[in-house]
């Protein structure tokens, strides 16, 4: 299964080039209108055509997978940097009243729907990439929170654990020094999941409005701004759907690889 | 059973109580003054207090908290701000679009993916299981709302079986209500089921690893039989989690869709109330879609306890 | 009349030889014992005579069934065959039944998927079957799941499924290995019964040679995937050929030699410690009931001491050895080591804890996969106030590396590239480090091969030599607990019922509990005796 790593490997640099790519070099300006030029299919010139106001596919897809990048990529970050370490204090103290309100408080977040969490945001604070960011790092936390209590808990029941509190450790430096390590490909795993999982919402909250606003380019909004068109000008929503579905399958495709690669109990000891 | 039953109920009852006080708080926060921004910047202080006092904006918070749930438990959900009329009415109508749609959706999606689940766990590694699951790993990086917008340039435009958009009332018959809620509800479902036939198929065959599915060939089962009679009850477990999940992403998920089909849900609703800063109606949209999968997650609890005995405590 | 009649068979997973050249005979009625350590085949040989070996796996040879070749069955015909002239148990019995079907469920479907009977008539003779095995119908009624059963319960449920249709041939696959000493006699009873009465054949596999001496009419003992010996019990035992079974038998019975104990003043002193855990409410509004786990038990162990704790699973030894060490606290009593409470105002008192360490039962999982031996074996080091470092450091880890049979360089290796045995070793080498006054064994040699268990007794007795080592030797099995200790404590649900010195004890015991642990233990035969009696 080292194929779906490959291949994943290579789809998501793909995208992640673009987007670096896009600081320093673009084939046209991502914002320049060109009216004369609207409207155009993939060409010679244009490689993704152009939109109803002349502006190059290509450019704004490689401009918009930034946003997309840089959106998901910090919604993942607040999920772990927050859903770890209260999954791993959950964990180390299993069954007690902080191990109970660390799970209640997650159950609680799993009502709120990341699209719920921007409407709301965007309702009292107006809309803006910062407010998908922060939906969908919101409902990251509980998702870490889960994931690394469910791998803690099953480590803490191993020998070497409780060897380490023989040795007089204390709950903290056995989660730092045994158990994160441990879990440490389970949540590279879940956090290329989530990765991609926050592409597609930070596409989906932009479509709606919710997310990133002009001028900043974004996939959601250009599919927004193509439904009207999409009778005569498909490619207007064929080729930022495609990025998108590129990104997301890239990454998944990373996740599967990397945790059968990951897996010892699928490599061979000794 | 009943003690199992109580248990959650009374959890059920907390997670509301603390989600309708965090949305009430949230909303609290929002900058700037319902009765003013509905009146402009020329209305009088007297006409504004008068507002104020209509809205039941006048008292302290606390109270208005209460005002507003005890507001809700009687099916009482305010007057909106800019259409001054009762908020349950336009939710009333709109609900009876989104909730169908997100069942509709649900009700496809899991069709659709525990069979394929069962025939991809059951195929492991030849033909059939590689195809299923090269589809189900296209389905799941597919946007539904672009899913959709491709559905219609085929459907709609093309061939021209359903409508583009729009939907036609209940009152035409349940099966043109259906229809114009079919291609909706295909977009909705199709990447869902592509999870869920994932986790099926996982937790399929991390069942089928088990002593007892050996010990059931052991008795002179088939491959087949032991997979039906003893793999798939115990894979469903799981699966009824991710199920409960999914519901809160295909209501949400409708509220996108609704977009793309012009849908008049509770989408349009919400989306409408944005942009004129009409607090109330998304206060208690939000309300009410968290309320729908806290009372889904509780009915998957009680699923559970159905499929596995032991969550039934005998007392 | 043979039965089964296994010829040259030979099985490959994925090419990798597991099964080579295996060739033995089963009569009806007769019980064949299949024997030898992990990886010897014996497993794998059981499942390919259902069939039911591993997918990618090819099987060559014969083995023919009352005259039918059954390598050449088709999987539709083999079906017909399972459950119904062939039954099998196997060695998990919480894990053999789906926990969403009931017993009475369960058990009729064997006669069921054969078409034997009606449903009604095959519950009726489910409700037969298991009072059969020794579950009455007004504890056991059909309507049960099999997690309100206990693990002797299920089995008994696995083996009434297995003879459902009175097969001709039951195959048991380490079918006690799992139960506690009196369960798991019980449950040979009935196995030896249920054969005499149906006329069965029983292909029994196991790794204990007492239960094989004490069971089988034929052994067949197995090494590396084939048969290196095989003969009628008594003729096998009087007259062993092979130097493998020698081996394996002495090791069986493996006797070490320990130190004489000086009298010392009491270095543990337990003092009447109680330990309840609350069970889930069953009551909305009550207060949740406790269960005692350990119940008003009271011991010393002195300095120089080896002190063994004996008791079948549940009996409270597990939490007894957590709270000793530190890792949990009692609801009353004292647990003191020299002098000094190991629970000091609610918190672990780590003076105290620096003068014991432990050593556990599962070599696989009592290290952490992601460190190299001396980053494992130094971790006690924490408890010092000034652990060695440098030079000194590498000596303390080079010395104990050796001093429990081990080279220095081993310190940079990972832990999976170390057997079960030398995984122990390590183990032990951790908790020496520190040169502790206590160390606990906690079921510490349970989880090997006899052949290694008899080596890390052997160095369990060398290091008493050396370091005069104090220990709390926690096991359920009795013929060790009887080799390596001075004295004996007996515990059975939370109570200390009987203690004293081990061979006394052992010897004429005095509380019924401890007599019938004793009884209900397999014994392996005197060799000797067996010789001059043929």
């Amino acid at each position: 299964m080292k194929r779906n790593l490959i291949l994943g490997l290579v789809l998501s640099s793909l995208v992640v080039l673009a987007a670096g790519l896009s600081f320093v070099w673009t084939p046209f300006d991502h914002a320049a209108l060109n009216i004369p030029d609207k409207l155009q299919r993939p060409n010679a010139e244009h490689w993704f055509g152009t939109d109803h106001f002349g502006r190059d596919l290509f450019s704004m897809i490689m401009v918009g997978a930034r946003t997309s990048i840089a959106v998901a990529f910090v919604a993942v970050g607040i999920g772990m940097a927050a859903g770890v370490p209260l999954g791993l204090a959950a964990a180390a103290h299993k069954g007690s009243w902080l191990d109970e309100l660390i799970m209640r408080g997650n159950d609680l977040v799993f009502a709120f729907p990341s699209l719920v969490i921007a409407i709301l945001i965007t309702a009292v604070f107006g809309a803006g990439a910062i407010n998908a960011i922060i939906a969908i790092g919101i409902f990251n936390i509980p998702v870490f929170a889960r994931i690394t209590r469910g791998g803690a808990l099953s480590l803490w029941e191993r020998e070497f654990i409780l060897a380490a509190r023989v040795a007089g450790k204390g709950a903290a430096r056995i989660s730092a020094e045994h158990i994160l390590p441990n879990i440490a490909n389970l949540l590279i795993v879940q956090g290329t999941i989530q990765f991609s999982l926050g592409i597609l919402a930070e596409a989906g909250l932009s479509y709606v409005g919710l997310g990133a606003q002009p001028p900043t380019p974004s996939w959601g909004r250009m599919l927004a701004d193509a439904q009207t068109m999409v009778s005569f000008a498909p490619h207007l929503a064929l080729i930022p759907g495609s990025a998108i579905i590129v990104t997301v399958l890239g990454l998944n495709l990373m996740g599967d690889g990397l945790r059968d690669w990951l897996d010892p109990r699928l490599r061979v000891t000794r | 059973m009943l003690r199992y039953t109580l248990k959650r109920f009374l959890s059920l009852l907390i997670s509301l109580a603390i989600a309708s006080l965090v949305i009430f708080a949230v909303v609290e926060v929002a900058p700037g003054d319902p009765a003013s921004f509905m009146l402009g910047i020329n209305a009088q202080p007297d006409t504004i207090a008068a507002l104020r006092s209509e809205l039941g904006l006048d008292v302290s918070r606390p109270e208005r908290y209460l005002n507003w749930v005890g507001g809700l438990l009687q099916g009482d959900f305010g007057t909106s701000y800019t259409y001054r009329t009762p908020v349950s009415d336009m939710i009333a109508d709109r609900l009876w679009v989104s909730l169908p749609l997100a069942l509709y959706a649900l009700t496809l999606s899991t069709l659709i993916a525990l069979p394929a689940g069962i025939y991809a766990a059951a195929r492991r590694g030849r033909a059939g299981d590689v195809v299923t699951m090269g589809a189900t790993q296209l389905g799941v990086a597919v946007p539904n709302f672009w899913f959709a917008m491709i559905l219609v340039l085929i459907f709609a435009i093309n061939l021209r079986w359903f409508a583009a958009g729009g939907f036609v009332g209940w009152d035409q018959g349940l099966i043109a209500g259906l229809h114009s809620l079919t291609l909706p509800a295909i977009a909705l479902a199709l990447p869902q089921a592509s999870i869920l036939a994932r986790v099926m198929r996982s937790s399929l065959l991390d069942i089928l690893g088990e002593d007892f599915m050996r010990t059931a060939r052991a008795k002179g089962l088939t491959r087949r039989q032991a997979l039906w009679r003893h793999g798939v009850r115990n894979a469903l477990i799981p699966v009824l989690t991710i199920i409960g999940l999914q519901f809160s992403f295909l209501l949400a998920g409708s509220i996108i869709i609704e977009q793309v089909f012009y849908l008049p849900g509770l989408g349009r609703l919400v989306f409408q109330a944005i942009s004129s800063r009409d607090l109330i109606v998304v206060e208690s949209v939000v309300m009410l879609l968290v309320f729908a999968v806290i009372v889904v997650n509780f009915a998957v609890d009680l699923a559970y306890a159905l499929v596995d005995p032991r969550l039934r405590v005998r007392s | 009349m043979t039965l089964l009649r296994i010829k040259d068979l030979s099985l490959q997973i994925a090419g990798k030889p597991i099964l080579k050249d295996v060739s033995f005979d089963i009569g009806a009625g007769e019980i064949v014992a299949v024997t030898g350590e992990s990886g010897s085949g014996k497993s794998m040989t059981a499942l390919a005579v259902m069939r039911l070996e591993p997918d990618r796996s090819s099987v060559s040879g014969s083995i023919l069934f009352d005259e039918v070749e059954i390598l050449t069955q088709t999987e539709a015909q083999m079906c017909g065959v399972r459950g119904q002239a062939v039954g099998m148990v196997f060695q998990e019995p919480m894990t053999a039944l789906n926990p969403v079907k009931t017993i009475g469920d369960q058990v009729a479907e064997t006669i069921l998927v054969h078409g034997a009977a009606s449903k009604a008539e095959a519950m009726a003779r489910a409700r037969d079957l298991l009072n059969r095995v020794g579950l009455p119908e007004d504890r056991f009624p059909l309507s049960r799941y099999p997690h309100e059963l206990s693990g002797g319960q299920r089995q008994r449920v696995v083996i009434a499924m297995a003879i459902a249709l009175r097969p001709r041939l039951l195959i048991a696959d380490e079918p006690t290995t799992a139960l506690d000493v009196t369960t798991q006699a019980q449950i040979l009873d009935l196995l030896k019964d249920l054969v005499r009465e149906y006329g069965m054949g029983l292909l029994i596999i196991t790794h204990d040679l007492a239960v094989v001496a004490e069971l089988a009419d034929r052994i067949v003992v197995m090494r590396y995937g084939e048969v290196v010996e095989t003969g009628a019990t008594a003729a096998l035992l009087a007259n062993m050929q092979h130097p493998y079974t020698r081996m394996l038998f002495a090791a069986s019975g493996h006797q070490v030699t320990l130190p004489e104990r000086q009298d010392a003043p009491p270095l543990l002193e337990v003092r009447n410690a109680v330990r309840d855990y609350r069970l889930p409410r069953t009551r909305l509004f009550q207060p949740p009931e406790t269960f005692r786990a350990v119940n008003d038990v009271s011991f010393a162990l002195h300095k120089g001491e080896r002190l063994g704790l004996v008791g079948e699973s549940g009996c409270g030894k597990s939490t007894l050895t957590r709270a000793i060490l530190g890792l949990e606290e009692v609801q009353s009593g004292q647990i003191l080591l020299d002098g000094e409470p190991v629970f000091a105002g609610h918190k672990p008192n780590l003076s105290v804890r620096r003068k014991m360490q432990v050593v556990f039962q599962d070599p696989f999982g009592s290290f952490n996969p992601r460190h190299r031996v001396d980053r494992l074996i130094t971790e006690p080091f924490h408890l010092q106030d000034s652990p060695p470092t440098g030079s000194e450091r590498s000596d303390r880890i080079a010395e104990m590396l050796v001093a429990v049979g081990l080279s220095p360089d081993d310190a940079g290796k990972y832990i999976h590239q170390f057997s079960g045995g030398q995984r122990q070793r390590i183990a032990i080498a951790r908790a020496l480090i520190i040169r502790p006054e206590l160390i606990l064994f906690d079921e510490a040699v349970s989880a090997l091969d006899v052949s290694v268990r008899a080596q890390i007794l052997d160095l369990l007795a060398e290091l008493c030599e050396t370091y005069n080592l104090t220990y709390l030797f926690i096991s359920h099995d009795l013929s060790v607990v009887r080799t390596v200790t001075d004295r004996v404590l007996v515990m059975k649900s939370g109570e200390i019922v009987e203690q004293g010195d081990t061979e006394a004890v052992f010897g004429a015991p005095s509380h019924p509990y401890t007599r019938s642990l004793i009884e209900a233990a397999p014994v392996l035969p005197d060799l000797e005796t067996f010789s001059r009696s043929i």
